[in-house]
């Protein structure tokens, strides 16, 4: 009986590891399914900027309010893990509370620490979930939003408060426990759940010891469930905004990415030297999907929280055409897992006749862009939703000819008369002839 | 007005300082052409030693790789950049943030080195180089004055303060849009809108942007950009307020200051 628990536990353990790295795996193949691209220079910004931007939160404080609820969420999720080691060598070993003798005084300041910040996620968890669903904050109420985004967004807040509320009440529990047996190992008293105490003060000792056991239970299933979870979710930004800001472009903002097979055709066409022409398949100009972006541009569609600070500073977004920089991202990432979905099963993947452009994001959002960087400059992990537009209009300006008709004939005017307006080459100096 | 073109000079044996790059805009549009005429006098006046392209420049390829156009836009790079180099070009200082980004950031890949300026950092080197004098009391003096950032200098290449300290020279009331510096709006011309009718939406982005700028109460509002100057000009027209309010360039205000 007494191994029961943990070889429960271990089975428990182990369902979730298998489940998580069925899904690390996929997400995996699914970001190389893009192209590749070496990135090992500059390793001092590129840390630099992880440090700063995603373990230090610096880009989310330019919005103090959810900045500082977000950060109480980051804080109890980096610290109170710590809590979940100790609640996964209790399970393996059959112990209780394993740290509590080995550290004597600050296991008491440790576990009060972390009954603050449980308080500190519940208050935040509160708070967004009103910010979501009663003052309707406009950049959470988009339509690229309804139906799973939504969900996803109030699960994921309303399960935090739930894993909170255990934790609480276990802690409530085993404190009135410590008084009735010697089994439990003495904590001293916890300031926040002792406001829980009176209400189960009167339950036998029994049915508290279940209360207990449960919570301990309910809290570890709870957290390895959620881990499985935010696979599936946009929640995983928790782990990729930190490769994502590591690999993020250093790069003026401004700078468009070269494409070195047009510089090689343009230099043989000019007759240039040029380097030798790599053997291999040619590859697309541009990007029609996923394949044909770069493995960060979909690494940066897992990063993505769909917090939208993209798309209320986009200009188009704001003036009311279709362009939401936060769309083209959860396309990117919903045509990733559709494609992953098919292959898993042995189907067709990349080839059902589907792609990004066309099926997910269409034209008319992509032409709306007028490559400001706003959501470049907004998005608190670096995600770069402008370059991805970008290598879409390429596909559809070189590949398909499909510009709109106006930029075609601007291309024309550049061809023929060097400018981009139809005005004679011969008449561009005149301005030093005019007076005034 | 002195304008000698690069060709010119070279033959009679001199180089100059800088290549003054004019742009599109600045060459063919009617309200940019003031702003380079505007600069253009601000050179000779400081006496520095500049030269243009004249009719070999040609547009840097901006508006076609920004609308996809990859090879269009690298057979423009590659011809200037021959051209630039054949001259043995150094520096260039531009007016045109589109041409600035461009020239600065995207040149190099393909061979072109240059130590790129825009013109807002020269014009606010000259000030504090004391080449430009200012005097107090000007007639901008407790004037309002607000200033529309462009996207290509500011966020784009992280040029936020130059054209803000040539404005404060100019012993004006400089006031901040509510979106101004990282979280400035674009004018809507960027990335080749400039060149097509907006997509569908509610609203223009100019009109946007204008009556935010309107709503500073400034009578006058500085940019540093030939399309924002086109952009902004429409929504103030827009507005029906282009009797109250003036769209001006960073080199158009320094000149009027100066009497140029």
């Amino acid at each position: 009986m007494a191994y029961l628990q943990q070889v429960l536990f271990l089975i428990v353990l182990a369902i979730a590891g298998y489940f998580i790295r069925k899904r690390v795996i996929r997400i995996k193949s699914n970001i190389l399914l893009g192209k590749a691209s070496v990135i090992n220079d500059h390793k001092g910004d590129r840390l630099k900027n992880m440090m700063l931007v995603a373990f230090g939160q610096k880009k989310m404080f330019k919005r103090v309010v959810p900045a500082t609820l977000h950060f109480f969420i980051y804080a109890g999720f980096l610290i109170i893990n710590l809590e979940v080691l100790e609640f996964i060598i209790d399970g393996l070993a059959g112990t209780h509370r394993i740290f509590a003798p080995y550290i004597g005084g600050l296991y008491n300041v440790l576990m009060n620490f972390f009954e603050f910040l449980a308080i500190a996620v519940l208050f935040s968890c509160f708070a967004f979930l009103i910010r979501r669903n009663i003052t309707k904050v406009p950049r959470l109420q988009s339509p690229e939003l309804n139906g799973w985004p939504r969900l996803d967004g109030n699960l994921i807040l309303s399960i935090e408060i739930i894993l909170m509320f255990a934790i609480l009440t276990m802690n409530a529990s085993d404190q009135i426990l410590q008084t009735r047996s010697e089994h439990y190992t003495a904590t001293g008293s916890l300031f926040f759940s002792s406001f829980l105490i009176p209400l189960l003060q009167n339950i036998s000792t029994p049915s508290l010891e279940f209360i207990e056991r449960f919570m301990w239970w309910f809290h570890i299933i709870g957290i390895l469930g959620f881990s499985v979870y935010i696979t599936y979710s946009k929640h995983l930004h928790i782990f990729l905004a930190f490769p994502n800001t590591f690999y993020a472009r250093l790069e003026p903002k401004g700078q468009i990415v070269n494409m070195p097979v047009v510089t090689r055709e343009v230099k043989s066409m000019l007759g240039l030297p040029t380097t030798e022409v790599p053997a291999g398949e040619p590859g697309r100009f541009g990007a029609k999907d996923i394949n044909d972006l770069t493995w960060t541009n979909l690494m940066a569609a897992y990063s993505c929280t769909e917090c939208g600070r993209c798309t209320s500073e986009c200009p188009a977004n704001i003036t009311g055409k279709k362009l939401s920089p936060r769309k083209i991202m959860m396309d990117v990432r919903d045509r990733m897992e559709d494609v992953g979905k098919s292959l898993e099963k042995g189907g067709a993947g990349l080839n059902d006749g589907k792609s990004l452009l066309g099926d997910y994001t269409t034209k008319e959002e992509i032409n709306a862009c007028t490559s400001c960087n706003a959501c470049v400059e907004a998005c608190p992990v670096m995600i770069n939703p402008l370059e991805i537009i970008l290598e879409m209009r390429r596909y559809v300006s070189m590949e398909e000819s499909g510009a709109p008709a106006q930029w075609n004939s601007m291309f024309q005017n550049i061809e023929t008369s060097f400018a981009p307006w139809k005005f004679s080459p011969s008449d561009r100096f005149n301005w030093s002839k005019e007076d005034k | 007005m002195n304008v000698p073109t690069i060709a010119d000079l070279i033959a009679k044996g001199e180089t100059p300082e800088i290549l003054f790059w004019v742009g599109c805009a600045g060459s063919f549009d009617d309200r940019a052409k003031r702003v380079t005429k505007a600069f253009v006098k601000i050179l000779n006046a400081v006496g520095t030693k500049f030269a243009v392209l004249g009719n070999e420049e040609t547009c840097t390829g901006d508006p076609a790789r920004r609308a996809g156009n990859e090879f269009l836009f690298q057979m423009q790079a590659m011809n200037n950049i021959s051209i630039l180099n054949g001259y043995n070009v150094k520096k260039i200082v531009t007016a045109c943030p589109h041409c600035f980004n461009t020239l600065k950031n995207e040149y190099p890949e393909l061979g072109g080195n240059y130590e790129v300026i825009h013109h807002s950092t020269f014009i606010n080197q000259l000030i504090n180089d004391g080449k430009i004098k200012m005097t107090e009391g000007g007639s901008f003096k407790g004037k309002k004055i607000t200033y529309h950032d462009s996207c290509y200098l500011g966020r784009a290449n992280n040029i936020y303060e130059a054209p803000r300290e040539v404005l404060e020279s100019l012993d004006a009331d400089l006031v901040e849009m509510k979106r101004c510096r990282t979280t400035g709006l674009c004018c809507g011309a960027g990335g080749a809108q400039m060149f097509k009718e907006p997509e569908k939406g509610d609203k223009d982005i100019n009109i946007e942007r204008a009556e935010e700028a309107l709503a500073t109460g400034a009578t006058t509002i500085a940019v540093a950009c030939p399309f924002c100057m086109t952009m902004m000009s429409d929504g103030v027209k827009n507005k029906e307020k282009e009797g109250q309010v003036n769209v001006k360039d960073l080199a158009e205000l320094i000149a009027e200051t100066q009497g140029l």
